[in-house]
């Protein structure tokens, strides 16, 4: 197993927004994370990243315990994300957003090659590669996120939200693009309001409540799943 | 208004202007440094300069020297800079460093709300300038004459000296190696990083404390070479010399645009000038006001100061 999330609880202040979250990613597996606005879903990927520290339960990737490891510590460790809202940083150029991904890495030839295989994924990046970040269009935002948090050359790649303000065409192409990734070897967790595009992507995946797991299983057994069609997908 | 005593000094104001313009423009460096990457105006920087004037005093005392000493040789002199920069570049990065893991660690550990940053960044100054104020008895120290005070070159009427000279000189090349620094290497990425989105920062695997430390130290240097240009020019120092200085050149980064680099440079480099030409058109009593209503009119303009906010935001 490679993330493996046992009773994970975490405050905000005083108040509890994961109630004991169970999960688990196995190696090679596209995992979704679906829910409403507000059900956790940030705050989880938050937690194991370790942006946010967590009160309770534990967190172990790779065979080993991270609950408490710094989040910078964890990305060396292997898991790379692409952040809620996408965290391009704003006044580099689109080669240096990419370049910071592989701020931990020292192997220049390794690098390269990467840095090759993101501009082979997102050509868009390539032609843009000496703009600011800042001045991106949404969608171009979101393939730089993903492809910074490839350059980590993460074991896990953690994506909040890839579709998050994008144009249909363009939320069609980056889920190819996350399939593409994934079959070149990456583990990926997801988390999505975008239940449908998800679902039929992914292996398996959980339903979030307001801070809990209400369901889980495959991923055409969840699209299939009558209550998940009514609250997620928009057909009764 | 003497506009004659402007246009007949014009060409001394110019260079003194331009050599108190650097050592604010290498203090205010620290301010918007600090600023760029936690929003916080380190009101204890004053004391980072003025720690420093002191570490280049004492080094010349331990080679022998001080105010009432002759001028060693030139290569000797050049030679008791050199170490002096060092000694008080070390010193003001050490107490910078000092500062941040003492007093805002700490804070930042319990999610300190801005107030109580404010609040200990004063109270750290105030502890540091007493400090000093204490060891020295509160008097004032003189600073040994190293350099030959006669004119180096003259163009004109423009006469320069070796002092001045050499303050320029390498404060020209401090502030391009900071720039280059910033901008160029990876830990200058780092700082940028942290700077735009320390949380995205953070999921590249940069090292946030290890960042801030880095932007104190940094800023400690700088403000360690600004000291020892400071005692040479004044012939003397203080411990409560930071205070007004610390001020000006706070407003320096201010005018340039706070949290950004070559802003904080071109602030000082400008108050220093302004400040002069000023004393020089309505007499040199009112030399601190004119630079502070140059600042609030400035900012009335462009509120974001000359270059506008934010350390690398434009990379210009």
């Amino acid at each position: 197993m490679l993330l493996e999330i046992d009773n994970l609880k975490l405050l905000y202040g005083r108040i509890e927004a994961l109630h004991g979250i169970s999960l688990h990613v196995e190696q090679g597996e596209i995992v979704a994370l679906i829910g409403a606005n507000g059900a956790g879903k940030t705050t989880t990927m938050k937690a194991i990243s370790g942006l946010h520290a967590i009160s309770g339960g534990s967190i172990r990737f790779d065979g080993t315990d991270v609950s408490r490891l710094r989040a910078d510590l964890r990305v060396i460790r292997g898991i790379g994300q692409s952040p809620e809202g996408r965290g391009v940083f704003p006044g580099m150029t689109v080669l240096e957003n990419l370049e910071m991904g592989a701020y931990t890495r020292r192997d220049k030839a390794d690098i390269a090659k990467d840095l090759a295989m993101v501009f082979d994924l997102f050509p868009r990046l390539h032609e843009r590669r000496k703009q600011a970040g800042g001045t991106l269009s949404g969608g171009e935002q979101q393939m730089l996120a993903v492809g910074r948090a490839l350059m980590t050359r993460p074991k896990l790649l953690l994506l909040d939200e890839p579709s998050m303000g994008l144009a249909p065409k363009l939320i069609q192409q980056i889920f190819e693009i996350i399939t593409r990734i994934n079959e070149q070897g990456t583990t990926i967790l997801l988390v999505e309001q975008n239940a449908q595009q998800a679902l039929s992507r992914a292996h398996r995946g959980y339903v979030l409540e307001t801070g809990r797991i209400v369901k889980e299983g495959t991923g055409q057994e969840l699209l299939h799943d009558p209550a998940v069609k009514e609250a997620y997908l928009g057909v009764a | 208004m003497d506009f004659a005593e402007l246009v007949r000094g014009f060409p001394e104001l110019t260079t003194t202007g331009l050599v108190q313009g650097a050592i604010y423009a290498l203090i205010a460096l620290g301010y918007t440094l600090v600023y760029g990457v936690l929003r916080l105006i380190n009101f204890a920087h004053s004391e980072v300069f003025m720690i420093g004037t002191f570490g280049a005093i004492w080094t010349w005392a331990a080679f022998g020297l001080d105010s009432n000493s002759g001028a060693p040789s030139v290569g000797r002199s050049l030679l008791l800079i050199a170490l002096a920069i060092v000694a008080a570049a070390l010193l003001s990065g050490s107490v910078a460093l000092l500062i941040e893991v003492t007093a805002y660690r700490p804070l930042r550990r319990r999610n300190a709300p801005p107030l109580a940053f404010l609040i200990t960044a004063i109270g750290a100054s105030y502890a540091l300038m007493e400090l000093m104020g204490t060891l020295t008895q509160r008097r004032q120290i003189g600073s040994p004459a190293l350099l030959p005070a006669d004119t180096l070159f003259s163009i004109g009427g423009w006469s320069v000296t070796p002092v001045q000279m050499l303050t320029l000189s390498v404060a020209i090349i401090m502030m391009v190696g900071l720039d280059w620094f910033v901008n160029r290497t990876r830990f200058g990425k780092g700082i940028r990083a942290v700077a735009q989105d320390a949380n995205t920062a953070a999921l590249m695997g940069v090292n946030k404390s290890r960042v801030i430390a880095l932007v104190f130290v940094l800023g400690g240097l700088m403000a360690g070479v600004a000291a020892v240009f400071s005692d040479m020019k004044s012939g003397n120092t203080r411990y409560n010399i930071g205070f007004l200085l610390g001020l000006k050149a706070f407003s320096a980064a201010v005018l340039g645009g706070i949290g950004n680099l070559r802003g904080a440079a071109i602030g000082g480099i400008m108050l220093g000038l302004v400040e002069n030409y000023g004393s020089a058109l309505f007499g040199s009593q009112w030399r601190d006001l004119i630079a502070f209503v140059v600042l609030i009119v400035l900012l009335m303009f462009r509120p974001t100061g000359l270059l506008g906010e934010s350390l690398g935001r434009a990379r210009a």
